[in-house]
């Protein structure tokens, strides 16, 4: 379901009750390094959820149960943080998240064309995965490449200047090596 | 003498200069001439060169950080912030300066530490810049390492440290309160003003917030001093710009040049003029939140007044280019999604107008608009206007809206009338 502006609604699962789940070594040491960067612990709150997305490619219900019971803000707080900023996912993304952009720029030159044969080429709508689990397509405001428009970022690489022959190549090599790593 | 003082370090291979390189072409010469200087003359000195802010406001550096209280036992602790969070539509400058030459941003940002007394800075930098994050975060290390910036050296000998935050994403982070409000771990969303952040910012403390070209050109005004600087400008304002354009144009891309260069040189000379020969309907000057400019404000001098009386304002001072074979309406409408979307929810002007300004745009795009459509934007953007929000975000939604209204009124009324986008 889509509200007018495009945004696709989600769906959060039901919490789970029972002792908080913990967080890994790598990660509390990357999030007490931040915590020492600010003035209090509540600043760190945020950089956690990235730093915990980063391992774990998302921010699930035990995510946030033990963000919260390692650095003392509430839950609700930390929900509130992972529902407004675009970049944290509280469901799981595909293997590849793909962001095209979707710029004044990058319009004039076409994003909208290619935006509908990604969302033909995959059968998913912004803010899906693929029903083999590999892609989730998502739509940006500006990925500040205009004089290289049009581009998506695809994981952390940006590909600009793309065609429809360009993308099909991408997805294409993509779609190779999660073959091969499921084939290992 | 020196005429490209953003870019001299930026040659045409993709890499960062590093500390030694950056260092051998009087790299930290500035910053250490103004370790020199108390943090008043630094801000006077920076005011009288009339570097103006590059984030889009145009307002003048050296006034700003003069704005921090003086009384440093009252205000022990302050903060500068780099603002690096480009996300403006049709923007694309931080970028080149933070990916190909970040030490000197660093400099700038331990000069403009200097002139405020703050011992720690932010860069706040978008999500999705990952090379630059990662380029940054190496120069970060190798200043601290070299002991540069990280000795008895900052007016309140400490050392100056300098850490990143990468954003977890939304435009509106680039709205100085709202990136505060991040930084301190919150939903970003602006702040009521006053106070303004000089006074009362990061968890309370006097806090600047400055955008990344803004820091770039300190090392260079302190080298060679303010009166150099005023005369980089072909015009009204000081210093050299990055100048971009980007849209259906020859050669789209990013030049540094003096204040008040023409937009037509930027447009026919640099970029190449528009490709396959189509014709310039008009520009918006300086990113999404700018009004559009057509072809008779080509020579107008870039220079923040200047495009401000023209009616619209230099903002980010990369151009956008819209071509005649591109539908002014979708053009619009593209970037009021962006806006409706983009907006944090706080005032009614944006959270509420902004989806139906979209709504509105989409019917006449469909053939389902209605000459009343035209009149009841022009409301909407009177109602998003200044005065009305408590940030930027909605009035700048406004300035395309109201300008396309202005500069390409029949298209709206073909749309009406031949009952859907003639462009399709």
């Amino acid at each position: 379901m889509t509200n007018p502006t495009g945004k696709v609604w989600q769906r959060i699962p039901a919490r789970q009750e029972g002792p908080a789940p913990e967080l890994s070594t790598e990660e509390i040491r990357a999030i007490d390094e931040e915590r020492s960067h600010y003035e209090n612990d509540a600043a760190a709150g945020l950089e956690a959820l990235r730093i915990v997305q980063r391992a774990r490619g998302w921010i699930s219900d035990d995510s946030l149960r033990a963000i919260s019971a390692y650095l003392g803000i509430a839950e609700a707080e930390l929900e509130g943080l992972a529902t407004y900023y675009q970049l944290l996912f509280r469901r799981p993304p595909g293997a590849e998240v793909l962001q095209l952009c979707r710029s004044s720029s990058c319009w004039i030159l076409g994003c909208e064309q290619l935006q509908g044969w990604l969302e033909q080429e995959l059968q998913v709508r912004p803010g899906e995965t693929t029903a083999d689990g590999i892609f989730t397509l998502l739509e940006n405001p500006c990925l500040g490449a205009c004089d290289r428009a049009p581009v998506m970022l695809l994981g952390e690489a940006l590909h600009t200047n793309l065609t429809e022959e360009k993308l099909r190549e991408v997805l294409a090599e993509k779609r190779r090596r999660h073959a091969d790593q499921s084939a290992d | 003498m020196l005429t490209n003082p953003l870019t001299k370090n930026i040659g045409a291979e993709d890499v960062a200069t590093d500390l030694q390189t950056y260092r051998d072409s009087d790299g930290y010469g500035g910053w250490l001439r103004a370790l020199k200087m108390s943090p008043d003359e630094l801000t006077q000195l920076v005011q009288k060169a009339g570097l103006r802010g590059r984030g889009g406001a145009g307002f003048n550096t050296g006034l700003k950080w003069s704005f921090v209280p003086t009384d440093r036992r009252a205000h022990p602790v302050r903060y500068l912030v780099c603002n690096a969070d480009e996300m403006e539509p049709g923007t694309f400058k931080d970028r080149l300066l933070m990916e190909r030459d970040p030490h000197l941003l660093l400099e700038g940002i331990a000069i403009a530490a200097h002139a405020i007394g703050a011992a720690t800075a932010y860069i706040f930098i978008r999500g999705e810049y990952h090379l630059a994050t990662q380029r940054l975060q190496r120069a970060i290390d190798e200043v601290t390492e070299s002991g540069l910036i990280a000795g008895e050296t900052t007016s309140l000998d400490q050392p100056l440290q300098i850490y990143l935050h990468c954003s977890s994403g939304n435009y509106i982070c680039g709205e100085e309160t709202a990136l505060l409000n991040a930084l301190e771990g919150k939903r970003a969303i602006p702040r009521a003003k006053p106070p303004y952040p000089q006074v009362s910012g990061l968890w309370g403390r006097p806090t600047v917030v400055n955008n990344v070209e803004t820091l770039c050109n300190l090392p260079h005004l302190l080298l060679h001093g303010a009166e150099w600087y005023r005369k980089l400008g072909r015009g009204e304002d000081s210093g050299t710009k990055l100048f971009g354009a980007s849209g259906k144009v020859n050669n789209p891309g990013l030049w540094e040049l003096p204040m008040g260069t023409p937009f037509r040189e930027v447009i026919e000379h640099h970029a190449g003029g528009l490709r396959d020969g189509l014709t310039l309907r008009g520009f918006l000057p300086g990113g999404g939140s700018t009004d559009f400019l057509g072809p008779q404000h080509l020579d107008l001098p870039m220079d923040y007044d200047t495009v401000r009386k023209a009616g619209s304002r230099l903002g980010t001072g990369t151009i956008t280019v819209l071509d005649e074979a591109t539908c002014p309406i979708g053009l619009v409408l593209n970037l009021s999604r962006f806006f409706a979307r983009e907006s944090c929810g706080w005032c009614t002007p944006c959270r509420d107008g902004l989806p139906w300004v979209v709504e509105i745009l989409q019917r006449l795009e469909n053939g389902e608009g209605t000459t009343n459509d035209i009149e009841l934007l022009r409301e909407h953007t009177a109602r998003m206007g200044p005065g009305n929000t408590f940030c930027a975000l909605a009035p700048g939604a406004a300035e395309p809206i109201q300008s396309a209204l202005k500069l390409f009124e029949q298209d709206f009324i073909d749309h009406i009338q031949g009952g859907g986008c003639p462009f399709h």
